[in-house]
């Protein structure tokens, strides 16, 4: 029978004004704060590509990077500006998944005795530990090849003399090894996450976008193993 | 066929609880796993023990009450299918099943297999409904609507309110579920009007019933007893970006 939709005693909803605090909008400030990094990663990983081309081709770019908008902005301007806008979205981007997960947490604060994990991704489930392992590797490749103490020449303004110090020890390559697959396996459920928190997708476009994802961290983690490799097996340096 | 359980049992909210095995040797492949239960509780009756309690109302599919973690997976291994609507056909004979109630802290454990749902109320009381008195289904050639919204908009409405969805989730998120009866609502002309005030409402009374965030993993609708699809949640996150674009 058809019946009167009656509105309940406390009909109009006002606004609540606290969603610019709920967990959709911290997830939206993960991914804004994500795609700066991601944007900043592929910049980056396209410019070691340069090793390939040789030492001088190599230390021009990294000079160039220090010159970019002169003389409009001082030396090392723009390269500060960039600092600033990663530090800034790394701080975003671990506050909000600290926070995510300190909730998560409380969500479930009964464990079930038998839990097989039903579909979700081997990248899905290491997000928060993969990206433990990138903050720790980010510290350390910032103290190796930016500030150079870590560095086994660690010269100022040579990057290719401190790039082929490093990946002739093996365990260096390992290390970045390592922290790149880290990397990758973060990029792949992270663009794929990234998709489904800014917003609407056209229905039926999942498959596809996991495709991207999965291509996307793939080619991300070749890209960047591609260089300590080289040096290690003698074909740069 | 024979089976043994291991169930759950907790006295009240106060109880530590803890698993507990029974064997159920007169069981057949054509009882649906409640029926199993029902077997089961009529012997534990008998013999002057108390019986294990668990949610059932329409056991046709249809009403969102059963539940049940059947060997890790809600609802069970069959896909799309509730407790209800499971059989143990799709069981071996002599097999050992572990059987636990949703997990959550927004579903606190009433006794044994039962847990509070109202958490999911307070999220449709929030927003899930059109607060002006739109009158019985209109004249189908009235308000026309796109044969795709209708079809989207039917998909997430038949969404019955289990919890599955917030019982698979590792970060006991219920954001299937929200995510389906707001995209229900807003895929309509009678629910669109109010969908900015609508999902802000929701995923505020969301957060509020302690459920948590949610990762994109998509464990929710694997195990969805009605298929309701991921791209839900996406179309929801768009809708609260809107709503925070134009209310500011
Ligand atoms: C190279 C640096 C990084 C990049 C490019 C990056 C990129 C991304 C992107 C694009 C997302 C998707 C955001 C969304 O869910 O909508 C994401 C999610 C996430 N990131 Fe990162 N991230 C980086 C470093 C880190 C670090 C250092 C942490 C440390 C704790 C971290 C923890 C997380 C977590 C927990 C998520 C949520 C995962 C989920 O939705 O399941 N990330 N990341
Ligand atoms: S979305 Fe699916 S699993 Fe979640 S409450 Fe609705 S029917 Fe149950
Ligand atoms: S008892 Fe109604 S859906 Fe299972």
């Amino acid at each position: 029978m058809a019946t009167l939709t009656r509105a309940p005693a406390s009909a109009g909803r006002r606004r609540q004004g606290a969603s610019h605090r709920s967990t959709v909008v911290m997830k939206i400030a993960m991914a804004i704060s994500g795609a700066v990094l991601l944007a900043y990663l592929t910049a980056h990983m396209l410019g070691n590509l340069k090793i390939f081309f040789g030492e001088s081709s190599f230390d021009h770019y990294a000079h160039w990077l220090r010159t970019i908008g002169e003389p409009l902005v001082p030396h090392e301007g723009t390269l500060w500006i960039i600092r600033a806008a990663l530090t800034a979205s790394v701080v975003v981007h671990m506050a909000m998944a600290i926070l995510l997960t300190r909730r998560a947490r409380r969500a479930r604060p009964v464990k079930y005795a038998h839990r097989p994990p039903v579909q979700g991704s081997y990248a899905a489930r290491t997000m928060r530990w993969g990206g433990v392992i990138i903050a720790l590797f980010v510290v350390y490749h910032l103290l190796d090849l930016t500030v150079g103490v870590a560095n086994p020449v660690g010269a100022s303004g040579k990057p290719y003399t401190n790039v082929t110090a490093d990946f002739e020890h093996w365990y260096i390559t390992a290390i970045y090894t390592v922290a790149v697959v880290a990397v990758g396996f973060h990029l792949r459920h992270g663009v794929w996450s990234m998709t489904r928190t800014l917003g609407r997708q056209r229905p039926g476009t999942e498959r596809l976008i996991a495709r991207i994802s999965t291509g996307y961290a793939v080619l991300m983690t070749v890209g960047f193993l591609s260089v300590p490799f080289a040096v290690t097996v003698g074909i740069v340096g | 066929m024979k089976l043994t359980l291991r169930i759950w049992r907790q006295k009240g909210p106060a109880d530590r609880g803890g698993m507990v095995a029974y064997d159920v040797p007169d069981a057949s492949a054509d009882m649906s796993f409640l029926e199993l239960l029902d077997v089961l509780n009529e012997r534990l009756t008998e013999s002057g023990e108390e019986p294990v309690a668990f949610d059932h109302d329409c056991r046709e599919g249809i009403c969102g009450a059963c539940s049940l973690v059947i060997d890790g997976v809600p609802h069970g291994p069959q896909k799309a299918t509730t407790t209800c609507q499971l059989h143990l056909r799709h069981f071996r004979d002599g097999q050992t099943i572990d059987v636990e109630p949703w997990r959550a802290a927004a579903f606190p454990v009433v006794k044994d297999l039962v847990v509070d749902r109202s958490g999911l109320d307070r999220i449709i009381e929030a927003g899930g409904y059109v607060t002006a008195p739109t009158g019985s289904a209109p004249e189908a050639h009235a308000t026309p609507i796109a044969k795709a919204d209708a079809d989207a908009a039917f998909e997430a409405a038949t969404c019955i309110g289990c919890g599955a969805c917030v019982a698979a989730c590792p970060n006991g998120s219920a954001m299937l579920f929200t995510a389906a009866k707001a995209t229900h609502l807003g895929l309509l002309p009678q629910g669109r009007v109010e969908q900015d005030t609508r999902v802000e409402a929701m995923i505020h009374a969301h957060d509020e019933a302690d459920f948590g965030g949610c990762t994109n993993t998509g464990e929710c609708t694997a195990v969805c007893p009605k298929g309701i699809p991921l791209g839900v949640i996406g179309r929801f996150n768009g809708d609260v970006l809107g709503a925070l674009w134009r209310g500011r």
